[in-house]
């Protein structure tokens, strides 16, 4: 029994575990459970990785060098880890993990690099594969890198969320991937750094331009396709360092993760190969001025009577919700109405906010049951035997503009239908459009009205005045 | 100050226009009461009762002469000529049925209010007379069916033998028809309910009966609440559902009515004879002509076969001392509204939809029909149709020929490089190809709600690549070392902030306790 055996064995084990613990995260039941499998897993691929480190490096002092700064590096990204984690607020979440996929993405250029840089003594056949191996692994690294770097800058408002249109955008796209090919092509025929360098450069403005030209409002997608992408990033790792945990986990990672973005494709009704390529939902919204008519505002006293008075209520939250951090108080307001027998219930739309789910995690954060957190295809049909609907900051995802309007840019999109019920109270700062840039008729509905300003502020006013 | 009077009512109406309990509510308003003696007999409130909530009893000019009159019934030509000048009428007043009662109030200045006009909006339903009545005559009709019905509503199992719970079929989910329902059901009926309207089938369902949809290609969507008439489409495909129930069911309470038509046939005189003798039919709509060929209005009729049809239009009637307080509930709602003051005056205001639309003669002024009002519980018009006509945006699929021969060139493609390959690469690929599998399908049935954890879980999973990091970390080659380092560093941000991050969120979501 060698270390390399005992390491290969205990890559095993960790793989199942990964497996297990992406199974758990499936259900609510068996998410804890799913999440100790993962830590277990992770834990005896590092504990077994260590060993065999430490047993090639005895002695040799450059090698101890090495493992004194495994340590460090290990400790200082473990707190730096541990403390964002901490102090993340949840609606922050989507920044966060978008940042985290930028480190899987850079991680794997560097172990790509370093692939390069330090000859393992191949020959022949087995060195021209090395040689692809490292540009593959540099390239999807490079990609996941400044793609996450992006998403994270639009997430956190700290680049424009409109979508970057260059002139023959998909010219682009595809002429990176053969310029690519011919690199690697290039590389394998004669190894030398520049050409590395080139296709790091090639990878990292591919990456950039991929995201940059994704509008903010299909960010949920985005956000798991670079997921996927960081998955893959490992797997090519995996081949390029003849190890299999990597392999099994990137796969995984990669695979359900491009999985995860189909399911939101299809509820956005957008194609999944579009979206893999980058800038889907570019069609600039041609929507002119057309006369909704009139909308009528209403104040905070007369929702709270018109919640007094109702049977039943639905609230659809979107990403306004998160930007003013109203969860809690409209938690408060469920609960309250539920005290009163109100039935009240939560109606999500798949991507609603900036992350896969992220309405859910905030709603749960505030102490929300999840059992009366519905997903769009539970709720759709409930809205016509409702008597208030409560639409916080949402708005593409209420448009009714989708089902109706065939020249609309967000047509066929599946939408919750709102306006069915026998009053909608929609919750705005302003009259601007959403993030697709369409109007939305919603708003000037005869069942409608709106209620402007902080939707925290809002429904702490309706709060108190159901006092 | 003003003075109300509450009349009796001309047999063999048993209703009153106020109880004690509303007499001392319109005190409260600021009026002066006054009730004609005997007035609530019938509905066994006493004088002595109303004299005790603070009302004088009166003899029947003196009550009919007061500012105000109280009244369930439209008035008689003799009781209009009985009315002080310029005084007010308030009662059910039939407007649309009865032109001969509005052409007998427009005179000497008199207002009549018909509080049977009130419209469906939500800020009226505290007024909505034919709500109240109706509530009480579907529940009464369940009475009545079962004093005729010559078994238990309710299934039973005993010494004696097995007893089967007798099937009720109510047509039409109305205010009266949703009482049937909840009143048969909890008398342990098994019931059924038929409404050309769809949106009625979860109010059925929750009170305990059964939707019966007519299945055809048309949405019954009226602007102002109330049943519209319905297609011929809709009356076969209706007729043939009746036809089939009324051989099955043992009670049919029927409720159809559309404002202003006679009541819409809904079982004919064949499917009557199809019924079992010794069933029961309660028709609701006899006052307007009957949904059952053969009700004879106010009557009770029994068939060849032996079947039992009630026509009473009085059901209402029947629990008197109920449907008086309700009634008197809601008149007092209206005074209310009418006395803005609180101070015993009455302000008709005519730029209120609610009062506009109740009256029907103003200071000896036709002022009948008022205009329409839209009602707030109608659905916006054609949103829901139009939504289905909206063909799906064509989207680029593949062929199931070009599907398969790109699943064909992959495996060719996969089969090539792992013949041509050395090893160890057709192993990788193994591994890989079987992992992106297993990825596919462990994580098929993700919940909605889970998927940012499941996110950020895979997100700390692929920090795997620390790994790759720590084998290189020990290379002799300082450079390389020190990328490596970067890579850990990196990757175990990775990690452990991925899986705090996913127990954080995880902690948060907890099942409801109800």
């Amino acid at each position: 029994m060698t270390a390399a055996s005992v390491a290969t064995a205990a890559y095993l084990v960790a793989a199942l575990l990964f497996v297990l613990s992406l199974r758990g995260l499936s259900t609510h039941e068996t998410a804890r459970t799913g999440v100790g499998y993962g830590i277990a897993g992770m834990a005896i691929a590092l504990a077994a990785t260590a060993w065999v480190t430490v047993q090639n490096a005895w002695g040799d002092p450059q090698a101890t060098f090495g493992l004194m700064l495994l340590a460090a590096a290990l400790l200082i990204g473990a707190a730096i880890g541990l403390w964002r984690a901490r102090v993340v607020e949840m609606t922050g979440m989507p920044e966060l993990i978008a940042l985290l996929h930028s480190f899987v993405g850079l991680a794997a250029v560097l172990v790509g690099w370093n692939g390069a840089l330090h000859d393992p003594g191949l020959s022949g056949a087995l060195r021209d594969i090395h040689h692809a191996e490292v540009f593959i692994g540099v390239f999807i690294g490079g990609v996941t890198f400044t793609g996450s770097i992006v998403a994270f800058l639009k997430l956190s408002a700290r680049m424009s969320s409109r979508p970057l249109v260059l002139p023959g955008k998909n010219m682009l796209n595809v002429g990176a991937l053969v310029a690519f090919v011919a690199l690697t092509v290039w590389y394998v025929i004669t190894p030398s750094l520049w050409l590395l360098v080139a296709v790091t450069v090639l990878a990292l403005a591919l990456g950039w331009h991929l995201v940059a030209s994704i509008g903010g409002g299909d960010m949920p997608v985005v956000v798991s396709m670079l997921n996927s992408y960081s998955g893959w990033a490992a797997a090519a790792a995996g081949f390029l360092l003849n190890n299999d945990l990597l392999i099994v986990t990137g796969a995984l990672v990669g695979s359900s993760g491009a999985y995860l973005s189909y399911i939101m494709c299809k509820a956005m009704n957008r194609s999944f190969l579009s979206v893999i390529a980058g800038g889907f939902g570019i069609e600039a919204p041609v929507v002119g001025d057309v006369d909704h008519g009139e909308y009528r505002e209403v104040d905070a006293a007369t929702v709270a009577d018109m919640l007094r008075e109702a049977s039943s209520v639905v609230i659809t939250p979107g990403y306004g919700m998160a930007v003013a951090q109203a969860q809690y108080p409209v938690a408060d307001l469920a609960r309250r109405l539920r005290e009163r027998g109100v039935d009240v219930r939560f109606g999500i739309h798949p991507v609603a906010g900036r992350l896969p789910g992220h309405m859910n995690v905030l709603l749960a954060e505030a102490k929300v049951p999840y059992d009366i957190v519905l997903e769009m295809d539970e709720i759709n049909d409930d809205f016509a035997a409702t008597s208030v609907v409560l639409v916080i900051g949402a708005n593409d995802t209420v448009n009714p503009a989708a089902a109706e309007d065939p020249t609309s840019p967000i047509a066929g999109m599946p939408v919750l239908r709102v306006w069915e019920a026998e009053n909608v109270i929609v919750f705005k700062r302003s009259m601007a459009a959403g993030y697709a840039g369409v109007q939305n008729p919603l708003f000037y509905r005869e069942n409608t009205q709106m209620l402007f300003g902080d939707a925290k502020e809002r429904v702490e006013d309706i709060l108190r005045a159901a006092e | 100050m003003t003075r109300v009077g509450i009349v009796a009512e001309a047999a063999p109406e048993t209703r009153v226009a106020a109880t004690p309990t509303t007499v001392a509510k319109l005190i409260a308003l600021g009026y002066d009461v006054v009730v004609e003696h005997g007035a609530g007999a019938a509905s066994s409130f006493p004088d002595a009762a109303y004299r005790d909530a603070g009302a004088q009893t009166v003899d029947r000019d003196r009550a009919w002469a007061s500012d105000i009159v109280l009244k369930v019934n439209p008035p008689t030509p003799d009781e209009v000529a009985l009315l002080a000048d310029g005084a007010t009428l308030i009662g059910l007043l039939a407007p649309a049925l009865r032109p001969d009662v509005r052409a007998s109030l427009q005179t000497r200045g008199l207002t009549a209010l018909a509080l049977d006009a009130v419209p469906r909006i939500s800020r009226a339903q505290s007024m909505d007379v034919l709500s109240s009545m109706a509530n009480i005559s579907g529940y009464r009709a369940v009475v009545e069916a079962a004093h005729e019905f010559g078994r238990f509503f309710t299934g039973q199992v005993t010494a004696a033998g097995k007893v089967p719970p007798a099937k009720v079929l109510v047509a039409g989910a109305g205010v009266a028809g949703l009482a049937a329902i909840g009143a048969a059901s909890s008398l342990g009926a098994v019931v059924r309910a038929t409404d050309p309207r769809p949106e009625v089938a979860d109010q059925v369902r929750s009170i305990g009966g059964e939707y019966l949809p007519v299945v055809v290609d048309e949405v019954m969507d009226s602007g102002d609440g109330y049943a519209t008439a319905t297609s011929e489409a809709y009356d076969r495909a209706a007729a043939a559902l009746y036809s089939a129930q009324a051989r099955e069911v043992d009670v049919v309470i029927t409720t159809a009515l559309i404002p202003g038509r006679p009541a819409p046939r809904l079982l004919t005189a064949a499917d009557v004879a199809s019924m079992k003798p010794g069933s029961v039919i309660v028709d609701m709509a006899a006052a307007q002509g009957g949904n059952v060929e053969g009700t004879v209005d106010g009557e009770r009729v029994v068939t060849d076969n032996g079947v039992t049809i009630l026509g009473y239009s009085d059901l209402a009637s029947r629990l008197p001392a109920q449907a008086s307080q309700l009634y008197g509930t809601n008149l007092v709602n209206l005074m209310t509204l009418l006395t803005p003051g609180r101070d015993g005056r009455l302000v008709l205001d005519v730029d209120d939809v609610v009062q506009r639309s109740i009256t029907v003669v103003r200071d000896g002024q036709s002022t009948w029909p008022p205009p329409p009002v839209a009602v707030s519980a109608a659905p916006v018009a054609a949103s829901a149709p139009m939504a289905d006509a909206v063909p799906p945006k064509p989207t680029r699929t593949l062929s199931t020929a070009g599907r398969t021969g790109l699943i064909a060139l992959g495996i060719a493609a996969l089969f090539a490089v792992s013949a041509v390959a050395p090893a160890p690469l057709p192993q990788h690929l193994t591994v890989l190809v079987l992992s992106v599998i297993v990825g596919f399908y462990v994580i098929g049935k993700v919940h909605h709600a889970l998927h940012t954890p499941l996110m950020s879980v895979t997100n700390a999973i692929s920090g795997i690549i620390i790994v790759g990091a720590m084998l290189q970390v020990t290379t002799p080659d300082a450079p390389v070392q020190i990328l490596a380092a970067v890579a850990v560093l990196l990757a175990s941000v990775n990690i452990f902030g991925g899986f705090a991050v996913t127990r954080r969120m995880l902690a948060m979501f907890s099942k409801g306790d109800r």
